[in-house]
Parts: structure tokens; sequence; C-alpha cells
């Protein structure tokens, strides 16, 4: 089955949904592999890949998008919910 | 697949174009009508629109370097600078420092020479003469560390930073890696990554520049839009899952690619040196592709999500499109779909694809929006009101 989700970078920890993916459904990863999405995840909006802790960097694009304001698990959506921008940014 | 070099004109200067214009450069709007008269008569000739009057006291010196600077453009073969006389450009100072690259450039004034029709004639033979000394230059073989290329995203959508900008970066990477030139601008799309971009220069002074650039963007944006501010620089009002503003910026600047940041060049000055350069300038694009075409930029590429069909008067331009859907919308205006990485298509794939096409273009095939006579007005970039 083709991918539902994009990774832009190999240092990334979230994805990014190719299509609207519903609760409890499959997110194919592009090399293979899949998790459950948690939750829905919108088209064009991000899932995490991994557990990510309260205070841990989200990366997308190789760099830090801000940092999870709350524990984050595998397949749940990101966003502003639970994503705030890095402190001390210039 | 590698080919590092392209076929273009060399200029007595070493700079090497890949069109070859005469171009007709107006100092003022008022003397938009005489350079139209001198495209009307010698055809093949471009005529620059200039946007701006003469009540831009605090932007002079950038307008008259932006304007030799197209002038010096190596896609250009030679110019004529059309002055009215009682401007605040320099018209002669124009042409002379167009004359510094060795091209034959010439200016006239509408108030010596006796008026719109007069200037026009003279115009026009010094247009014809200058056309066809062009006409007999061919192209030669030419090392890609000679290619200028300037980036530009305009109308951009949630994917532009997925599909477009990431392309493009891989070909960003590929040409800074061939020892040539790609310039990043737009200063308001990089709010929120000062810190990133930072990191990735060598230079302490290059460091401290971004940072300055991209702090004033953000100063300037609140301080024009005030509450409006957040529509551009807020992460809760941005579209298609954008969290943070380090995460909309990442997304534009992602298509400068992953190489170190060498200069930050003033808006519409050359750079001194090679690689990776940040243009500081504004986030629209017609004032952005000014001030790439007047750095010297021979080609550039465009990246879009919604679909902006402008190009440049003296610079083809590539357009990149975001998505399958506006790549259908807007066929005749789009180079490349790069929306067929939603569709499984691999980044590098689609990079693989807009750098076989920017040779062919550097080589000199049309891109759409030559094709479709997209040259435009030339916009220069104004930080204050007129006067």
């Amino acid at each position: 089955m083709k991918a539902n989700v994009i990774v832009i970078n190999p240092r990334d920890n979230v994805a990014i949904a190719l299509e609207d993916i519903a609760a409890g459904a499959r997110v194919r990863l592009p090399g293979g592999g899949t998790l459950t999405a948690v939750e829905k995840i919108p088209y064009s909006h991000k899932v995490a890949m991994v557990d990510i802790d309260s205070g841990q960097t989200v990366y997308k694009y190789g760099e830090s998008i801000g940092s999870a304001s709350a524990h984050i698990g595998k397949g749940s959506w990101v966003h502003t919910h639970n994503l705030t921008e890095e402190k001390g940014r210039a | 697949m590698t080919a590092s070099t392209f076929e273009g004109y060399v200029r007595p200067d070493g700079s090497v174009g890949i069109r070859n214009y005469v171009v007709v450069i107006p100092t003022v709007a008022c003397a938009n009508g005489v350079a139209g008269l001198i495209e009307k008569t010698v055809p093949g000739v471009v005529a620059l629109r200039h946007g701006h009057g003469c009540g831009r006291a605090l932007e002079i010196g950038m307008h008259q370097a932006a304007l030799a600077g197209l002038g010096r453009n190596p896609n250009v073969a030679g110019a004529i600078v059309i002055g009215l006389g009682c401007e605040t450009v320099n018209a002669s100072m124009v042409a002379a420092e167009i004359a510094g690259t060795g091209k034959p450039a010439e200016f006239l004034m509408i108030q010596n020479e006796g008026g719109s029709r007069r200037t026009a004639e003279k115009g026009s033979a010094v247009a014809e003469r200058m056309l066809h000394d062009a006409s007999r230059m061919s192209r030669a073989e030419c090392p890609l560390s000679l290619i200028m290329l300037g980036l530009e995203c305009g109308g951009s959508d949630a994917f532009s930073g997925v599909t477009a900008n990431p392309a493009v970066g891989l070909v960003s990477d590929w040409l800074v890696d061939e020892g040539g030139t790609v310039i990043l601008t737009e200063n308001t799309e990089m709010i929120g990554t000062a810190h990133i971009l930072s990191r990735r220069t060598g230079s302490p002074e290059t460091a401290q520049r971004i940072v300055q650039i991209v702090e004033a963007a953000e100063r300037r944006t609140k301080d024009i839009l005030g509450p409006l501010a957040s529509l551009v620089i807020a992460p809760g009002n941005m579209d298609g899952g954008m969290s943070s503003i380090q995460e909309k910026s990442l997304g534009c600047i992602c298509k400068a690619g992953s190489r170190d940041i060498v200069e930050v060049v003033d808006y519409g000055r050359a750079p001194a040196g090679k690689g990776l350069m940040i243009m500081d300038g504004p986030g629209y694009d017609m004032e952005s592709m000014t001030g790439l075409g007047a750095a010297g930029c021979q080609l550039m590429i465009f990246t879009t999500g919604r679909g902006n069909p402008a190009g440049f008067p003296i610079v083809p331009v590539i357009k990149v499109a975001s998505t399958s859907r506006l790549y259908k919308a807007m066929e005749d205006d789009m180079d490349v779909n790069a929306g067929t990485v939603l569709e499984g298509r691999s980044l590098k794939d689609v990079a693989d694809e807009i750098r076989t096409l920017a040779l062919e273009v550097m080589d000199g095939r049309q891109t759409r929006a030559e094709v479709n006579d997209q040259g435009g007005i030339l916009c220069l970039y104004a930080m204050t009101p007129a006067f």
C-alpha cells in the first residue's frame, strides 16, 4: 500500500498526512512500516511517529519547530494544542 | 545525471548570461513612455517599466544601484538608460556603472533631447545598433560555477514547504556544490528562524547580520500591520497544520537547501563571493525578483502553491507547483509539478527534474513565464512612503 504520510528529513519525529487519516486507521510510512493514528490526523497536519515527552523537541525539516507542551503519544496529532514555540528564539 | 557546464553568452567582465537581451532602463516612471516607444520601434528590445516616481529620497542609493545592477545582469548584452532629467536617480551614473562591465551602455535624458519623440528616435537608433551587435554573439560552454540562482516563493500553500521547497532545496545544494551561487531572500519568510539560519554560517558577522535582518523584519511586520501582524506571523492563524512560526518559516527557507551561508547582501547588490547567500529584502514577489535580478541572478526558481504566473523581464523564471491540483489548474504557467511528491514520487526525483530543466533553460529553453511573456513591471523595494 502507498504511504499516506511524508517524512521530510530523516531526523524528524513527525510525519505529514497526505490525506485525512481517521482515528484508529493505519499511518503508512514512506520507507515501509506502519503505526496507528490514535486520533484523527487532518490532511496536511502532523502525526507523531514516536512518543515525544513533554518538553522534548519536535523536529520537522530536521530542525526544531518547537517543543511538546504535553506528552505526545506515538500516532497523535501534533498541533498548537501540544506544541509550543521554541523559547528564546531570535 | 551531472552536467557541470552550460552554454551561455560570455560578457567582457567574465560573467556569463543565459539570455542575450538589449534592455531599456527608465530611471523614473516618467521615462516609461519613451522606453515603451523604443520597444515598439525596435522589436526584440526589452523595455523595463519603472514603478516609482521620484519621491523616494531615502531609497535613492538603493534604487540607483538596483537599476545599474539590472543593466549589469549577465543576461543583458547592452543597455540604454532613459532619464527624464529632473529625477533624483542619476541616469548618467546608472549608465556609467553598467558600462563598467565593458558592455555597451548609453543614456539619454528626455529633457535634454527635446522631448519624448526625439529621445525615442535617438534611443531606437542606439537600440538597433546594440541589437545588431548582440545578434552576432554566440553561446560558449561555461562552468556552472558562473551561475547565480535566485529563489522565490509566492502564493504559498500548506504543501509549498513539503513538496516544492524541499525539492528546490536539493537543487540549491547541487548548484552550491558545483561552485555556483544561490540567493535566498524574503526576510519576512525567515521570521522565527534567525537562530537556525545564523548557525549555518562560519562568520560571526554574517550570523549577527542574519539575526538583525530577521528581527527587523519581525518588528516591521508588527509596526506596519499592528494587530493584523498575527495573520502573518502567528501560528494560530496559519492554515494547513502549521503549528509554529518556525515551522512555517522552515518551510520557506528549506528551498535554500542545507549548505553554509557565506554572505548577507543588501537588496539588489551583487554578492562578493560564491555559495549560498541571503539577500536583505521584502517578502513580496515582484520586489524580490527585481532585487534578485539586480544582484545578477541569471535564473530564478519560483515555487507556488496557489499559483503565481509572474516572470521577470530579463531573467527566466522556473515555476514549481506544490500540488497536482494547482499544476492541472494552471498548467500553462507551471514548469514542474512537485505535487507528485504527495502521490509517492521522491523529492530527489522531483529535484532531478527541476535540475534537468534548469540546465536546459540555461542553454536557451524558454520557461512558461517566458513563453507567456510574463515580463511585468519592475518593482523596486521601497521601505518608506513616497513624499
